[in-house]
């Protein structure tokens, strides 16, 4: 497997907090990648520094060859990166098949026509895209007035939407109950490993982790501590210190 | 796809107001002309509030650029109205263009101020550039076509380029595009992180909304003979302003009902009392308070509750 996402020596600081130090990641096509840590670890930042939200004070970023550093967002969506939020970020006064509908015809590079009846557009891919997370049957529903978890769905849809070759998922079960968190964790797994994507997501549960990921890194105080297959992460006498020990049941 | 009873309902709007000037009233058509043009004018600034969520506090700049200039072309240049009122739009698309591409550089209340900003630099240059607009006496004396030059000539005209106007603004903001821009107004974050360029598209719909304004303007000022320089000055966007948050942003048809509902009410107010600007500070009040979105949302609440019942 050849490497498609490069991170190399990534610092990010807040006010003198340094949120992500000196951080390197490999992540090869195809696989599915955790990156776990306590709730203020730097996860999220992580996240926002790959893909354009957050630029780094320092470091590389490299997707397929290309430097993504300074790149705004709506470039790196197009490069083949798209990405989920921990907390909830959907269109809320938008119906659930808008919501994917305007992922599509951006995708398709159709958000500057001026004349095609936008609701027309992508009928069948939102269709699609819905019945894979399981929203068929609240298409038409305002998605502000969804379940936690059912917008947590729709999130996933929107970044399907995109076309990415590689899927940031920030917490994907964030909230959630252990049932949806199971069933949620199977079905991402499902639609990765049939759409040949790779997968970079970030989670507190470590029961999650174990039961998805193929390889873990451990983020503590914005530092990469252990990276790995879960077996060795999870005997990482580092981790057991810094993270399992605090939770518990998995050590 | 307009749904067909929309298009029906349309056709009925246009039709009962083709037959206003058969009841034998110039009052009544006067005033018919002067709706329709609010109507417009009012239906091109929610292209920027209702559909990109920042709050234009200058649109009067393009409405005025658009008169001036159909005007100038008119009756200094002796154009033929075909030329000069296209001419006129284009200007006012293009000085959209020049002052949205800072504007939406910043959102919000800086984005207002900005838009404020250079609402008062057009006014200004109304004021003082006298030899070309007139200053403060005013461009007046425009040469109609004498096709228009009578009262019902003129409401025709206004209607059908009117119905034209709005017929596109609905084809815009209900295409790919329009939809698009709900979805920045919704969450800009999302919408960059889908690929759109956000400020791209607010600053394309920042010029479709000068257009627009500007073909109001033009309309305006033929139908008064005249431009003046309040009619670029803050009062006149702050009123255009009045009249989308009182028909209601979120809808597309809102602001027709909002520049109807207080052009009427601002001159019926004005045969009894000499205090509409107490008036409209109330009607400004009971929008703020208990008309959050205007009177399409009063409508759409007052359907849902019978619905109940």
């Amino acid at each position: 497997m050849s490497t498609m996402l490069n991170i190399a020596g990534l610092w990010k600081s807040f006010a003198g907090f340094v949120a992500t130090r000196d951080v390197s990641l490999d992540l090869k096509a195809g696989e599915l990648h955790a990156v776990i840590g306590p709730n203020g670890a730097g996860k999220t930042t992580f996240f926002n520094l790959i893909t354009g939200h957050l630029r780094p004070d320092k470091g590389a970023v490299s997707f397929e060859g290309r430097d993504l550093v300074g790149l705004p967002p709506q470039k790196i969506v197009r490069l083949g990166i798209a990405r989920s939020f921990q907390r909830i970020n959907i269109y809320p006064r938008l119906t659930v098949f808008e919501n994917v509908q305007v992922a599509l015809i951006a995708h398709e590079g159709q958000q500057w026509n001026l004349f095609r009846p936008g609701r027309s557009l992508h009928r069948e891919g939102t269709a699609e895209l819905l019945e894979l997370v399981g929203l068929a049957g609240e298409a038409a529903e305002t998605a502000g007035e969804l379940s936690y978890g059912k917008q947590k769905q729709l999130e996933l849809a929107i970044a399907l939407a995109s076309q990415p070759r590689l899927l940031l998922l920030d917490e994907p079960t964030a909230g959630m109950s252990p049932q949806e968190t199971a069933a949620t964790i199977a079905s991402v797994r499902d639609i990765v490993k049939a759409r040949g994507l790779t997968l970079l997501f970030t989670e507190h549960d470590m029961g999650v982790v174990f039961g998805i990921a193929e390889r873990i890194s451990v983020l503590h105080h914005g530092e990469i501590i252990a990276s790995g297959e879960p077996e060795s992460v999870r005997n990482d006498p580092e981790v057991k210190r810094v993270y399992l020990g605090e939770g518990g049941g998995h050590g | 796809m307009p749904e067909r009873r929309h298009l029906i309902a349309s056709a009925i709007v246009v039709l009962l107001l083709a037959l206003l000037p058969l009841a034998g009233s110039r009052y009544a058509v006067d005033l018919a002309t002067e709706v329709l043009i609010y109507a417009l004018f009012a239906l091109s600034l929610n292209v920027v509030i209702g559909f990109t969520g920042n709050i234009s506090f200058g649109h009067a700049a393009y409405f005025a650029i658009g008169g001036y200039a159909c005007a100038i072309l008119l009756t200094t240049h002796n154009w033929p109205l075909i030329f000069a009122l296209p001419a006129a739009v284009v200007l006012a698309g293009l000085v959209a263009a020049v002052v949205g591409y800072f504007c939406v550089r910043l959102t919000q209340i800086y984005f207002a101020m900005l838009t404020l900003a250079f609402a008062m630099l057009v006014w200004g240059v109304a004021f003082k550039w006298k030899a070309v607009t007139g200053g403060d006496d005013g461009f007046t004396g425009i040469k109609l076509p004498a096709m228009l030059a009578h009262h019902v000539g003129f409401f025709y005209f206004t209607l059908a380029v009117v119905a034209v106007g709005v017929a596109a603004l609905w084809v815009i903001c209900h295409s790919a595009f329009g939809l698009t821009l709900v979805a920045v107004r919704e969450n800009a974050v999302r919408a960059g992180f889908i690929g759109v360029d956000t400020r791209r598209m607010r600053w394309a719909a920042f010029t479709v909304a000068g257009t627009f304004g500007g073909l109001a303007g033009a309309l305006f000022g033929m139908y008064h003979r005249g431009m003046y320089i309040e009619n670029a000055y803050w009062t006149e966007s702050a009123n255009v302003l009045i009249m989308v948050l009182l028909g209601g942003i979120y809808s597309f048809v809102g602001p027709i009902f909002g520049a109807a509902a207080l052009h009427l009410l601002q001159v019926f107010t004005n045969q009894y009392t000499p205090y509409w600007p107490t008036v409209l500070g109330l009607i400004l009040l009971v929008i703020v308070l208990v008309l959050p979105n205007g009177l399409i949302g009063l409508a759409a609440r007052f359907k849902a509750r019978q619905g109940k019942t």
